[in-house]
């Protein structure tokens, strides 16, 4: 592995301290955005550096931030630290052990779109993270980097965090908003785009903590550099989050492009008892399943064009491996499960459909299955897909729908094996 | 209060009603009916409408349980890892159901969505005295010893009072 940009923690374990983080050239970027650049030329930069969501819509950063109007003030920065996707947990590792990258790469972004006051929206979960968030952010004010009239320039700049309380819903950006408004977490109706009507009503941008925490390396060494890591369409580097069947589970920082077979087997060290490879779920539980059926499938680079040429998405890189021994059945119960207890209950074929997509999947799982139950499950699923508001229902039907087209034997199976107990 | 209320425009005091639910939690473990007033007054909206947050978000409680909420993971990546195997098992050695809390009233178990710690997994968080902790790479033997820790503590507490 090169050298770390976004878990430089691993190699300098005491980057949380602001003096150390001071040391490693930390905030200089800031300064530098601050007293040298128009806002315009650092969302050009980011432009040029190619930088991508890392939310998982992979939406361009710099492209995003010029959407919002000059016309219109104040402008505010949101970022998205919800982290709720089953399989990601990288999130977390950046705020707790390289908080200050972040939060420089948030003021970067304040900057670009001359946000005076911005958010840091934690899921409720991380109650101990949003703790340390704000002693950093203190620790920022008593040294003169956060506040007002910063190096001189004129330009003041306050950060707030906000927790939520356990919804994942709220990693939906318009939801997000309307939950740090004190309102319910329920996505709205777009257009308008919170590029132009967010938070508060005002123009805003949502992003990711991982893409904050690439900015101060791109402000620093250039577009070019960044651009030189990763893959043409997809540069720089990303966090890989890998769980599931494997043996050393865990955040991976590799250039986009790297194979499923490098992070799975070079730094997951391989499946227990070197069992195979029957299935992958790139991006977390929301991922069309990829079913293994050639090893080459290993092959493929982990960016955004690959995964979705092979019929998934890349998501946000939370790589959950699934093992010969696991049931396609069992695994669609349990992602529709917890679509179903996330549903917000604003649209009626996502609120419907995941009940009811859970109580057939529960009856097929549990060996119960009635005739009929296995198609009336496709198509209740058919009837969800493309009909809701935010991406939520969607994601709920991608395992149950590439489940049943893949693996319809693992259904059958459990069918069959609920006859079978009838009978005893 | 005041602190909260700094955090956001003074035009937009609604933004403050979810940290006033964690603050009126802290004390019982769950949100008591005059905090609804009491909240709904300091942000301008309806008694009705901050119901609706605590019956939205899971983090808010309207009824009380354990002083401690073992809260574990059970979703498919930590299900991998044998997180549904642990909470039965956890469970069981407690006489619990899922769900249930123990004859001395501090803990209640429960199962829970995503956590974001897939990676050490089983494990769960433990909701109470206004904080929330994570317990990770987790036992059933590990989760015990922690929870006899706690009864140690808290019977100490109740001896110095």
């Amino acid at each position: 592995m090169g050298e770390m940009i976004l878990l430089r923690h691993r190699e300098i374990p005491t980057i949380d301290q602001l003096e150390v983080y001071r040391q490693q050239g930390g905030f200089e970027a800031f300064k530098k955005v601050v007293t040298s650049m128009q806002p315009v030329d650092v969302v050009n930069e980011v432009k040029n550096s190619g930088l991508r969501g890392r939310g998982g819509a992979g939406f361009p950063t710099g492209v995003k931030w010029s959407f919002l109007p000059n016309t219109l003030w104040p402008h505010y920065v949101v970022c998205n630290a919800d982290e709720s996707e089953p399989g990601t947990f990288k999130d977390r590792e950046i705020m707790e052990s390289n908080p200050f990258q972040f939060l420089e790469g948030l003021m970067i972004a304040s900057y670009a779109v001359q946000a005076n006051l911005s958010y840091v929206y934690l899921r409720g979960e991380f109650w101990q993270v949003a703790a340390k968030l704000d002693e950093k952010i203190a620790e920022l004010e008593a040294a003169g980097i956060l506040g007002d009239n910063l190096y001189g320039s004129g330009y003041s700049l306050r950060l707030r965090t906000h927790l939520g309380a356990g919804a994942y819903i709220c990693g939906e950006e318009t939801a997000l908003l309307e939950s740090l408004e004190g309102k319910l977490g329920q996505p709205r109706l777009r257009p308008p785009f919170p590029a132009v009507y967010g938070l508060y009503g005002k123009p805003t941008v949502i992003n990711n903590v991982e893409t904050l925490t690439n900015l101060p390396f791109i402000l620093e060494r250039g577009a070019a550099w960044y651009k030189s890591l990763g893959t043409d369409k997809s540069p720089g580097v990303k966090i890989f989050s890998l769980s599931g069947n494997v043996n050393r589970p865990g955040n991976y920082e590799l250039p986009l492009g790297t194979t499923f077979r490098e992070l799975i087997y070079t730094h997951g060290g391989g499946i227990p008892e070197g069992r195979a490879v029957k299935g992958i779920m790139p991006a977390g539980a929301s991922s069309a399943i990829i079913h293994v059926t050639a090893d080459s499938l290993l092959d493929t680079p982990m960016d955004y064009e690959a995964v979705a040429a092979i019929g998934s998405q890349l998501g946000s890189a939370s790589v959950i491996v699934l093992d010969e021994t696991v049931n396609m059945a069992w695994l669609v119960d349990k992602t529709v499960n917890f679509f179903k207890h996330e549903s917000c209950g604003k649209c009626t074929p996502c609120r419907e459909g995941t009940f009811w997509m859970n109580r057939l999947t529960a009856r097929i799982a549990a060996g119960k299955a009635r005739p009929g139950d296995v198609a009336l499950l496709e198509s209740v699923a058919k009837q969800i897909a493309g009909k809701c508001l935010c991406a939520l229902g969607e994601f709920s039907v991608m395992a149950v729908q590439t489940g049943l087209k893949q693996f319809r034997g693992d259904f059958e199976v459990m069918i069959e094996a609920g006859k079978a107990a009838e009978r005893v | 209060v005041q602190r909260i209320l700094a955090k956001y425009p003074e035009a937009f005091k609604r933004s403050a009603v979810m940290p006033l639910l964690y603050l009126a939690q802290r004390e019982q473990g769950y949100v008591p009916r005059q905090a609804l007033e009491d909240i709904a007054e300091i942000c301008g909206i309806t008694s009705t409408e901050v119901s609706s947050i605590v019956g939205f978000y899971t983090l808010y409680y309207d009824a009380p349980a354990g002083r401690y909420r073992i809260q574990v993971c059970t979703d498919l990546p930590c299900a991998l890892r044998g997180a549904d195997k642990f909470l039965h098992a956890l469970c069981e050695r407690l006489g619990i159901a899922e769900g249930g809390t123990t004859s001395d009233g501090l803990f209640t178990v429960e199962a829970v969505k995503c956590l974001a710690a897939c990676h050490r997994a089983p494990m769960f968080q433990v909701q109470g005295d206004g904080d929330i902790v994570y317990h990770e790479d987790q036992t059933v033997e590990l989760a015990l010893a922690w929870m006899e820790e706690v009864r140690v503590r808290v019977r100490a507490e109740k001896e110095a009072s």
